[in-house]
């Protein structure tokens, strides 16, 4: 934690790098974000700027590219344009602030390694190339699976475990990487109630350390109960804000009203080079 | 056994272990990676890139071969991620595309421009480990003489070895979550080369030895069975390179001999072939007795739940039995128990456990329960009678359909269960058919 407060005061020193498009207090800003996959746009011109401290969804239909918006944000899907700043500076060089959490099912869970295996995993940023992760790291590791309840499953192969535990072990691994940003996506796809009230207590951990947590969610029902600000995405922002004002029936009816909104027609006549 | 065994025969040996283990490293992570193809794959494209170095250099030295296979290597991964992307192929498709034209186009090059290289297709098949011991490099005082070979594979297992060790943690994040891997600053697909350039060059350097076809084998079979013994990446590290050692010397052993145990007098096979079925037999043994998927273990587990619900049985026959007031506590023959259990070796033996465990006791020419065995079995009865209780009740089963379920249920009902079920069922004395539930603590 130490060594990420370091980087992150750092960046507020070194304050004028983008002027002032990308206010150093800000954790996460996107600006102009443009993805396309095989030329078809799935996020046009997104601007977004999450607030500090605060548990953040992100709500759309199917396809609106809720998972794409995470994964340009640090970098894992090509941006056609756009900026994305973590406290003012470019995410290459504020790895360290984010932890992401990538989708259950991205994994393989047949693969050979321990449930401490894959938390320790969160440690390698910090243990640098080459070395073995040392016995701090190894600390840290069992004390995240302690926080999600699932020390006593640290040595087990992580295909015995169940869907909501191999959940808990993806969390325990974020709480591992020590982040000031969490990008999760979809943590409670498919997780049994325990888990999903781990994974709520969890979040309220992270909020109270002052973390900043994006979620992608899928469960209307829970929205309004479980975060602070909402993000309603269907290709674009359709709105942005405290869940209390933004999260209306008219937005909704908006942000998941009728597929082929204009927008997505365009982006299919783009991919398919049928211009009228 | 080995009586013909010379220092000519440690030398292939050796050579084939040393060949086989520096492809079991790179393999792990091809078989972890679902990209088993990859091997097959590059250890064709290479040809275009060993041809190239030749033309470009005019000689058969090794090193400009072994830099134009990795650079070739190399491409053969990136025009197969080029494919699969832009051209919406999956990744068997492309790979598929990308080895077949790069080694077509080596096989045209060679026919153009190499004609007169001696190039023999059987030796690119099978290699020439056989005369291995032949090229030798001298070296200390002059007596000691060592064959190139295993000077060239012995360094490659080495180079292997720094690779996989330095970046154990890079390649395990980077294989198994490469998301993950990248936004920490591990390129995954930096990574991805690094591993596709080693498999190239180690693709090349076992080639010379022992032929293509034991490559492609030694690359996948060793670190597949490893897999199927061990859930840790190490051990599966570790085993898959005992497996590629112990081959070689089956491999060599078999070739030699193996051909006489069917009749074939004065005769001897390829080694490079027979240690290619050698990786195939340890696989087959490995996936006969790996403790999670294995045939045998399989075996043992459906045999040992059978016993387990064969004496579950036989308490509860008992108990049924001898629970009406005229036959108690009368043994029960054989026989009696015949009428409703099948027999069988497994009747034999849960009977024969029971004794032995103390639960029943032979009298009379028939069996009784013992104390020890009558508790058990009000346990089950218990638990029957209270699952048909609570399937009429809840389920809105009639009395007669649920005989059989409950038989089933009983098996694998715990207490927890069964607390559950006394509470949902409110306690009941007697279960639909009128019969008592027996308590257990009676």
């Amino acid at each position: 934690m130490v060594l990420a407060e370091d980087k992150l005061s750092n960046a507020r020193r070194h304050r004028p790098e983008y002027g002032s498009d990308h206010p150093p207090e800000v954790p996460l800003s996107i600006h102009d974000m443009t993805v396309a996959y095989h030329r078809r746009p799935v996020l046009w011109d997104v601007d977004l700027d999450f607030p500090e401290g605060q548990l953040v969804s992100i709500v759309g239909p199917n396809g609106a590219g809720k998972s794409t918006l995470l994964k340009a944000a640090i970098g894992l899907v090509p941006m056609a344009s756009g900026r994305v700043t973590v406290y003012g500076r470019p995410f290459a060089k504020q790895r360290r602030l984010v932890g992401y959490v990538p989708q259950r099912e991205s994994v393989d869970w047949d693969f050979p390694v321990s449930a401490l295996d894959v938390v320790l995993m969160g440690r390698y940023r910090r243990v640098g190339w080459f070395l073995p992760p040392g016995r701090v790291h190894r600390d840290a590791a069992l004390e995240a699976l302690n926080k999600v309840g699932m020390k006593d499953y640290a040595s087990r192969q992580i295909s015995q475990l169940s869907g909501g535990q191999q959940q808990r072990v993806f969390l325990a691994r974020a709480l591992a990487q020590e982040s000031k940003i969490y990008l999760m996506d979809e943590p409670f796809a498919g997780v049994d109630a325990a888990t999903e009230k781990a994974i709520v207590a969890l979040l309220h951990e992270l909020r109270e350390k002052g973390c900043t947590v994006v979620v992608v969610h899928h469960d209307l029902q829970t929205v309004k109960q479980y975060f602070d600000h909402v993000v309603l995405l269907n290709m674009r922002v359709v709105a942005t804000g405290p869940t209390e004002a933004v999260f209306t029936e008219e937005n909704l009816k908006k942000t998941y009203g009728g597929r082929l909104t204009l927008l997505s027609e365009a982006a299919h006549a783009i991919a398919t080079d049928k211009h009228p | 056994m080995l009586d013909w065994w010379q220092t000519y025969d440690t030398w292939i040996v050796v050579t084939g272990a040393l060949a086989a283990m520096s492809c079991a490293l790179p393999g792990t992570y091809l078989v972890l990676r679902r990209m088993s193809m990859m091997g097959d794959a590059i250890s064709h494209a290479v040809l275009p890139g060993i041809v190239i170095a030749f033309l470009m250099t005019k000689s058969l030295d090794s090193l400009p071969m072994f830099l134009g296979a990795i650079v070739i290597g190399i491409l053969t991964a990136l025009l197969t991620q080029m494919i699969r992307r832009f051209g919406g192929l999956d990744e068997g498709a492309s790979m598929g595309v990308v080895f077949t034209s790069l080694f077509a186009v080596g096989l045209i090059l060679i026919r153009v421009a190499a004609d007169h290289v001696d190039l023999d297709p059987s030796c690119v098949l099978y290699g020439a480990i056989e005369l291995v011991p032949l090229d030798v490099v001298t070296a200390g005082e002059g007596n000691l003489e060592i064959p190139r070979a295993v000077l060239y594979n012995g360094g490659m297992l080495l180079v292997n070895l720094l690779f996989v060790g330095l970046l154990w943690k890079e390649l395990k994040i980077s294989a198994f979550d490469p998301d993950l891997a990248t936004s920490q600053g591990f390129s995954a697909d930096m990574m991805h080369y690094a591993l596709m350039a080693l498999v190239a060059a180690t693709t090349v350097t076992a080639f010379h030895a022992v032929g293509s076809i034991l490559v492609i084998a030694m690359l996948i079979v060793p670190p597949a069975a490893a897999y199927l013994l061990t859930d840790r990446l190490g051990r599966m590290v570790g085993l898959s390179l005992v497996i590629a050692g112990s081959s070689s010397f089956l491999g060599h052993w078999w070739a030699v001999e193996g051909p006489s145990w069917f009749g074939f007098e004065r005769m001897e096979t390829s080694t490079s072939g027979m240690i290619a079925v050698a990786t195939g037999f340890l696989f087959l043994t490995a996936w006969m007795f790996s403790p999670r998927h294995g045939l045998i273990s399989r075996w043992i587990s459906s045999f040992s739940l059978s016993l387990r619900i064969m004496r579950d049985d036989v308490l509860g026959t008992l108990y049924r039995i001898t629970e009406t007031g005229s036959t108690a506590s009368r043994p029960v023959s054989r026989a009696q128990l015949r009428e409703t259990l099948p027999g069988g070796p497994v009747f034999g033996t849960a009977l024969w456990q029971l004794r032995v465990g103390g639960r029943i006791d032979c009298r009379d020419g028939g069996f009784v329960l013992t104390p020890r065995g009558e508790k058990s079995a009000r346990k089950l009865i218990r638990s029957h009678r209270l699952w048909e209780g609570w399937m009429v009740e809840k389920m809105g089963l009639r009395p007669d359909h649920v005989h059989s379920t409950a038989e089933r249920l009983e098996h694998i009902t715990t207490l927890e269960m069964r607390t559950e079920l006394e509470r949902q069922a409110g306690e009941p004395e007697h279960d639909p058919h009128d019969r008592q539930i027996p308590r257990e603590d009676e």
